[in-house]
């Protein structure tokens, strides 16, 4: 559980064009970091290359090395599916399986590999993913209907249930809250909070106060222009980032003089 | 002034367009109940003769319902071969073009394959009488010989191939590619959102298919193979020049057994009076089959529209 995450000079590309350059980070466990930056840094990008989402785009692919406590994701041998399932990720949009019922989804991912689960231990795992995921009272009494059938906050929680269902030891999220309603991110933001006693969190947001609200570390990415790719510019404690950067960008990105 | 600002002017030209597009929808609707409606007492008035003459003056002599029930049965069993190969087989391809092939050859293959359903039946007919026929008589002495006693492959097996299991492999690849080229299209339509969650979890691509594209699938899979079963169930010209016909026979691959639309096709020409009406009888029962096949498809599909995703 929680385990660190290092990156050594990581260069990411769609085919031939680089979005990401020689991006190297530390994250340690049992922390939550923040990614920030102006739309098309690479934020996202970045993001993916953690779970090796990134190559599931067609021409995606990467150079350089991400340790899981010191194991190589892009290491030869290793299968990208036990890499997903040590590391989870919770999307922009929130996805429930709409085919699903609610108590299904939080299964989803438990079931796959054609893994057997008893009646009783799935319940006891969907009672705590959704405690987890402090949606359980919400939905306690109609497990049986359809995910999508829950407002968008709740199904954004539903997502992260289903995601720590599987045990994760990272948690990655790409702007979890940026299509819910202040109340809904507010839910979201203890979660996350919480989620940092057993695991590593990642979380992509544009949104500063949450940032500085929810993150121990904070990551600026920038780009120099349009068709250049995205570099890492400062990655430090939160408060440091926000109060005094290093960087005259991240100063002018995160006191808003960004153009 | 009293009147309501917002009253004003969207009843007139702003709405027209909303008006057109909805009454020529409507007119369009009620143009193809009409026409169904039509064709149905069309049949009805057309079948009514068999239905009111003498048991002993119907082909066969007993009456229209012997006359009629082994070609239903025939007509269900040709349908349900070939929708027991193209299915799976359809939506195995379907999958491999969406999901598994590269680019390169996924393009080229789903064209080849929109082609073939444009090929008429009759150019499929003769295929299966002049090649696949006797191609598959080799297979049908082994299984003669050697599951012989299933009933369904009791020998001695047809010399010339044209059998009932001929036929239903001939519907088969004649239905193949209508199940495969929508269903293909559906599972393109599969949202990049619902397989990245799925993959994220952990699972394989087929695991991404079952949980994520295949679920969301589901109508369009049912309708597309009702759509082949349509054909399947309707064909003539595959049937009628593959099939040597006989009568209902439980052996698949024997001479023997008529479908309702080769029955028809083979004896229309020459038919006259009460034949006549026998015919459009058969015609009126196949019609039936057809309604009532797809009314349960439609039953399958609504059981599980909570689920479907649309809310
Ligand atoms: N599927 C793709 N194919 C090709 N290029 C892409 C693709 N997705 C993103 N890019 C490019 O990669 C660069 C980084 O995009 P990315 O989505 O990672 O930015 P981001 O920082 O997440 O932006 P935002 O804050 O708007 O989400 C952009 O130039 C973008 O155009
Ligand atoms: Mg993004």
């Amino acid at each position: 559980m929680a385990k660190r995450i290092d990156v050594n000079d990581l260069n990411v590309y769609y085919s031939k064009f680089r979005a990401v350059e020689g991006v190297s980070i530390n994250i340690e466990p049992k922390s939550v970091t923040a990614f920030i930056g102006p739309s098309g840094c690479g934020k996202s990008t970045f993001l993916r290359t953690l779970n090796r989402m990134h190559e599931v785009i067609p021409g995606g692919r990467v150079e350089g090395e991400v340790l899981l406590d010191g194991d190589n994701l892009y290491g030869p041998g290793v299968d990208p599916v036990t890499v997903r399932s040590q590391i989870g990720m919770v999307f922009q949009r929130p996805n429930p399986f709409p085919t699903m019922s609610i108590k299904d989804n939080v299964l989803a991912g438990v079931k796959l590999n054609g893994k057997k689960i008893s009646k009783s231990d799935a319940d006891a795992l969907v009672e705590k993913s959704l405690r987890g995921a402090n949606l359980w009272n919400e939905v306690k009494d109609r497990l049986d209907k359809p995910g999508s059938g829950l407002s968008g906050g709740q199904q954004q929680r539903l997502c992260i249930a289903r995601t720590i269902a599987v045990k994760p030891d990272v948690i990655l999220m790409d702007e979890p809250c940026s299509a819910l309603d202040p109340i809904s991110t507010l839910a979201i933001e203890d979660l996350i909070n919480e989620l940092k006693n057993d695991y590593t969190v990642v979380i992509v947001t544009h949104n500063m106060q949450q940032a500085a609200r929810v993150s121990d570390r904070t990551a600026f990415f920038n780009i120099a222009g349009t068709g250049k790719p995205g570099k890492l510019i400062e990655f430090n404690d939160t408060a440091t980032i926000f109060s005094n950067p290093e960087q005259k960008a991240t100063e002018d990105y995160v006191s808003g003089r960004f153009g | 002034m009293t009147t309501n600002a917002l009253t004003s002017k969207s009843s007139t030209s702003g709405r027209a367009g909303d008006k057109i597009f909805s009454g020529a929808a409507l007119g369009a609707g009620v143009l193809i109940l009409i026409t169904l409606f039509a064709v149905a007492v069309f049949l009805l008035i057309q079948a009514l003769p068999t239905f009111m003459a003498d048991p002993a003056d119907i082909s066969g002599g007993a009456g229209f319902l012997s006359y009629i029930w082994p070609i239903v049965v025939g007509t269900v069993i040709a349908a349900a071969i070939a929708l027991l190969i193209a299915t799976p087989v359809g939506l195995g391809v379907a999958l491999f073009i969406s999901h598994f092939a590269p680019r390169r050859i996924a393009g080229p293959l789903g064209y080849v394959i929109d082609l073939l359903a444009a090929i008429p039946s009759v150019i499929y007919g003769a295929w299966g009488y002049m090649v696949l026929a006797p191609a598959l008589v080799p297979g049908y002495d082994w299984l003669a010989r050697n599951l012989g006693f299933i009933p369904i492959f009791e020998g001695p097996a047809s010399q010339t191939g044209k059998t009932m299991l001929t036929a239903g492999i001939v519907l088969a690849v004649m239905v193949l590619p209508i199940i495969t080229s929508l269903s293909r299209e559906i599972f393109l339509q599969t949202p990049k959102l619902h397989e990245e969650a799925a993959l994220a979890l952990g699972a394989t691509r087929w695991e991404m298919i079952t949980t994520a594209v295949l679920p969301f699938a589901r109508p369009g899979i049912i309708s597309a193979t009702m759509l082949g079963l349509g054909r399947a169930l309707g064909e003539t010209m595959a049937v009628a020049l593959v099939l040597s016909t006989g009568n209902l026979i439980p052996s698949l691959i024997k001479s023997g057994n008529q479908t309702i639309a080769a029955e028809i096709a083979l004896n229309f020409p020459e038919a006259f009076g009460l034949r006549l009406a026998e015919l459009i009888a058969a015609g009126l029962v196949l019609f039936l089959i057809t309604l009532v096949v797809n009314m349960i498809a439609r039953a399958i599909i609504a059981r599980h529209k909570e689920f479907s995703g649309a809310n």
